[in-house]
């Protein structure tokens, strides 16, 4: 009876001039656990959430490495995460076989961006259900990029995506101002600060996180977990001490978790 | 096989719908041409060794203190006949990049058809990055190396010169892919005649003044033993501040030694 | 071969040796670039790091090597993307005989050593023709100089002959610093009568410890 008629294919418009199957899309990503990422003006810092499927099962990677000079977090469907990072890595490798120089991440982000937009406008193809932030390095400095289902890119400070980000944006938002100076010690322990913040109370530990970071003179790397156990007990007793007490600053907003029920008025293209 | 002369203007184009060139031997082709439209066609694949029409002579390229310093004559040579008198063979390419030729002008002119458009869609994305010499350079290779992997070749020995980012960068391919830095180069003849007096002269912190006396003096070595040589130079540089192609000018020539007005008088065996 | 006139190809001269001992791998070439009798730069280097215990070295066609040493980096990265890790010399060496031989009716006119550390760290060397037909030896000699060098080589470090049974190691008893001499004194050896080498030598080690580079001015007549 309340069936949507305008949401069997990506190809057709609502009235209202919506694509209802890009939106499912953009909600894939809601779904998948958090990413977060920030940068300063020289180093730029990836982090996210470690979910198994099952208590049996391991997690899936959600952290890839696209050259010495960008690499992705993702949230949505693994699948097309992994497809998408096979596409940047070819992309970085043909250029720096051609031109041997690095691809400038802008120029990666509007590539993805761009494969992306074809599935929104194809009637036999399926948008990626997956958000990548794009994190890199080039000439003119580090860059924190988030590419979208919809084939809308935008560029940030600091970002999260995936699900109960919204905790997560509010704590950067209250920082980013900052960021640009930041070294990398304290973007690491910022990108923690964030992802503890989607975990709603559940304890970080190294195995339910992954950190990467790349930077000036410093390749995009995954960073190992004892040395990101040592961030997170460093974090623990500085709060603990009450210098800043980060975790109580940010309850979870209404929209943080599903926001499934009933889509608004406008349409929410812009994320 | 080589220079096979070949005329079949029906069979180009129009042939099962196809914007294509066939090619047959000629001793093949009474018979492909017959069948046509009846039995199945046999295509005949023939290579064809080019020769080069109108031609460059040398090239000459330096690195001095605040850059680079670049030189050639403006002739087009048709065999041993001067054609044209004015063939501009150095020109920019970008911001960053001034490039010369020897060889074929109308493959040269072919390369800055390339270049210009790689040029304009760097120009393009206008954000904030460009292509500088060296990346300029590998992308020249690339094209040379290919079209000689296709039979093909660019009939040039190409001379590269930049400034970027506060680095020089002096770099050549020439036809068949052959591609190499250094801080001083030369094509053709002058990698005979102009490369050992800069072997012996070139220093790094060479001001413009000096760079153009040292490269002067190559000119002149040039012009009076090079046959294909004319008295009309062009000399450019580049550096950090930008680009200058200066406009055609002659050197002083001194043609009253004696061996100049009779070569053969006083050698044994003539009288 | 009148299809493919002799303008396809440029010999552009240059040598490249390696020596393989119990844990380390020397691998050395001269950095002359020629072709006929001139010299085209005297600083153009003929190796290629392709993996931490990984290293090619070759001579031959300027253009076709430096295309071979791109397209094997560029097949590594893809490897270390897919596979975590970075490849072994022994899998390099079969990826090379394998791109070589894909060219076979077009071939790259490269004549490569490989050196570098097996799985076992012990040092091992691949030598190859350039279509690409290979053999792990204990030591080595390509290019315009190996006439010169490899007898010498032969004289100086006699490996066991590759007859015996049960199969002998092929590496040499020489410490590194002795076969890193070795290496300066054949390079100085071939620069002498051999027109195309000279300059100056690259010499790369490679050992548990990492990739060593070292240079040796050579004479330049």
């Amino acid at each position: 009876m309340f069936r949507n008629q305008y949401d069997t294919d990506v190809t057709t418009w609502s009235p209202a001039g919506r694509l209802f199957q890009v939106e499912y899309a953009m909600e894939a990503v809601k779904q998948g656990s958090a990413a977060v990422g920030l940068r300063s003006s020289s180093h730029a810092v990836l982090a996210a959430v470690n979910k198994a499927a099952s208590e049996l099962a391991s997690h899936q990677r959600k952290v890839f490495r696209a050259d010495d000079h960008v690499g992705v977090a993702i949230a949505g469907l693994t699948a097309d995460g992994r497809v998408l990072s096979r596409f940047l890595r070819n992309e970085c490798i043909n250029h720096s076989f051609v031109y041997e120089s690095p691809l400038p991440v802008g120029r990666l982000v509007v590539q993805l961006a761009d494969k992306a937009q074809v599935c929104t406008q194809r009637s036999w193809k399926r948008p990626y259900g997956v958000g990548l932030l794009v994190a890199g390095l080039d000439e003119s400095g580090a860059h924190l990029y988030y590419n979208c289902p919809s084939g809308n890119y935008f560029e940030y400070q600091a970002f999260a995506i995936g699900s109960r980000s919204q905790a997560a944006k509010t704590f950067l938002e209250r920082r980013y101002e900052a960021y640009d100076g930041y070294t990398r010690e304290e973007l690491i322990k910022d990108a923690l600060f964030a992802i503890k913040e989607t975990l709603q109370g559940e304890k970080l530990t190294s195995q339910l996180c992954t950190v990467a970071i790349v930077g000036v003179g410093e390749a995009f790397h995954v960073i190992d977990q004892k040395t990101i156990q040592e961030y997170i007990d460093a974090m623990e007793v500085s709060s603990e001490g009450g210098a800043e007490e980060e975790t109580a600053a940010a309850p979870p907003s209404g929209e943080a978790q599903e926001g499934g029920d009933g889509p608004a008025e406008p349409a929410p293209m812009d994320i | 096989m080589q220079n096979v002369e070949i005329s079949i203007p029906t069979l180009n184009g129009w042939l099962l719908g196809y914007p294509v060139t066939y090619l047959f031997s000629n001793e093949k082709l009474k018979k492909a041409t017959g069948v046509v439209s009846m039995q199945s066609l046999h295509i005949y694949k023939i290579y064809v060794t080019r020769y080069p029409y109108v031609t460059g002579t040398s090239v000459i390229a330096m690195k001095y203190k605040d850059g680079v310093i670049m030189a050639s004559d403006t002739a087009g040579s048709y065999g041993s006949t001067l054609r044209y008198k004015s063939v501009e063979r150095i020109k920019t390419v970008g911001d960053h990049t001034i490039i010369g030729a020897s060889g074929e002008i109308s493959d040269f002119q072919e390369i800055m058809r390339y270049l210009d458009e790689l040029i304009l869609y760097d120009k393009m994305w206008d954000d904030g990055n460009s292509l500088g010499p060296k990346e300029v350079h590998n992308y020249l290779n690339r094209i040379m190396y290919n079209r000689r992997n296709k039979f093909n070749p660019l009939y040039n020995s190409l001379v590269l010169g930049g400034v970027k980012n506060g680095q020089k960068y002096l770099g050549t391919v020439n036809m068949i892919g052959t591609h190499y830095e250094d801080d001083h180069l030369a094509t053709g003849f002058g990698n005979h005649l102009a490369r050992p007096i800069l072997r012996s002269e070139w220093r790094e912190d060479l001001t413009f003044e000096e760079a153009v006396k040292l490269i002067e003096k190559c000119l002149l070595v040039l012009l009076y033993r090079d046959r294909s040589s004319i008295n009309k130079f062009q000399i450019a540089k580049i550096t950090a501040e930008g680009t200058t192609i200066h406009p055609p000018y002659s050197l002083r020539t001194y043609w009253g030694f004696s061996h100049f007005q009779n070569p053969s008088k006083g050698a044994a065996g003539t009288w | 071969m009148a299809l493919r006139g002799d303008w396809m190809y440029e010999n552009n001269g240059g040598t490249c040796v390696a020596i393989a001992g119990i844990d380390y791998c020397v691998v050395a070439a001269d950095t002359r670039l020629s072709v006929g009798y001139s010299i085209l730069t005297r600083d153009h280097s003929k190796i290629c790091s392709l993996a931490d215990k990984c290293v090619l070295a070759s001579s031959g066609f300027q253009g076709d090597i430096r295309a071979l040493h791109k397209h094997l980096s560029a097949r590594h990265l893809l490897y270390q993307h897919q596979h975590n890790k970075q490849m072994s010399c022994p899998a390099m060496g079969q990826l090379l005989s394998n791109t070589l031989y894909y060219k076979r009716f077009f071939p790259y006119y490269a004549f490569n050593v490989l050196g570098g550390l097996d799985n076992e760290g012990k040092g091992c060397v691949y030598t190859y023709d350039a279509v690409g037909s290979y053999e792990r030896v204990g030591y080595s000699a390509q290019g315009s100089g190996s006439t010169l060098i490899m007898p010498v080589l032969d004289n100086q470090l006699k490996s066991p002959s590759p007859l015996l049974l049960p199969a002998r190691d092929a590496v040499t008893p020489l410490s590194e610093t002795e076969a890193v001499d070795l290496v300066k004194d054949v390079f100085a050896s071939a620069t002498e009568r051999d027109i195309y080498t000279g300059d100056k030598l690259e010499i790369v080690v490679i050992n548990a410890s990492g990739i060593k580079r070292e240079y040796l001015e050579l004479r330049k007549d």
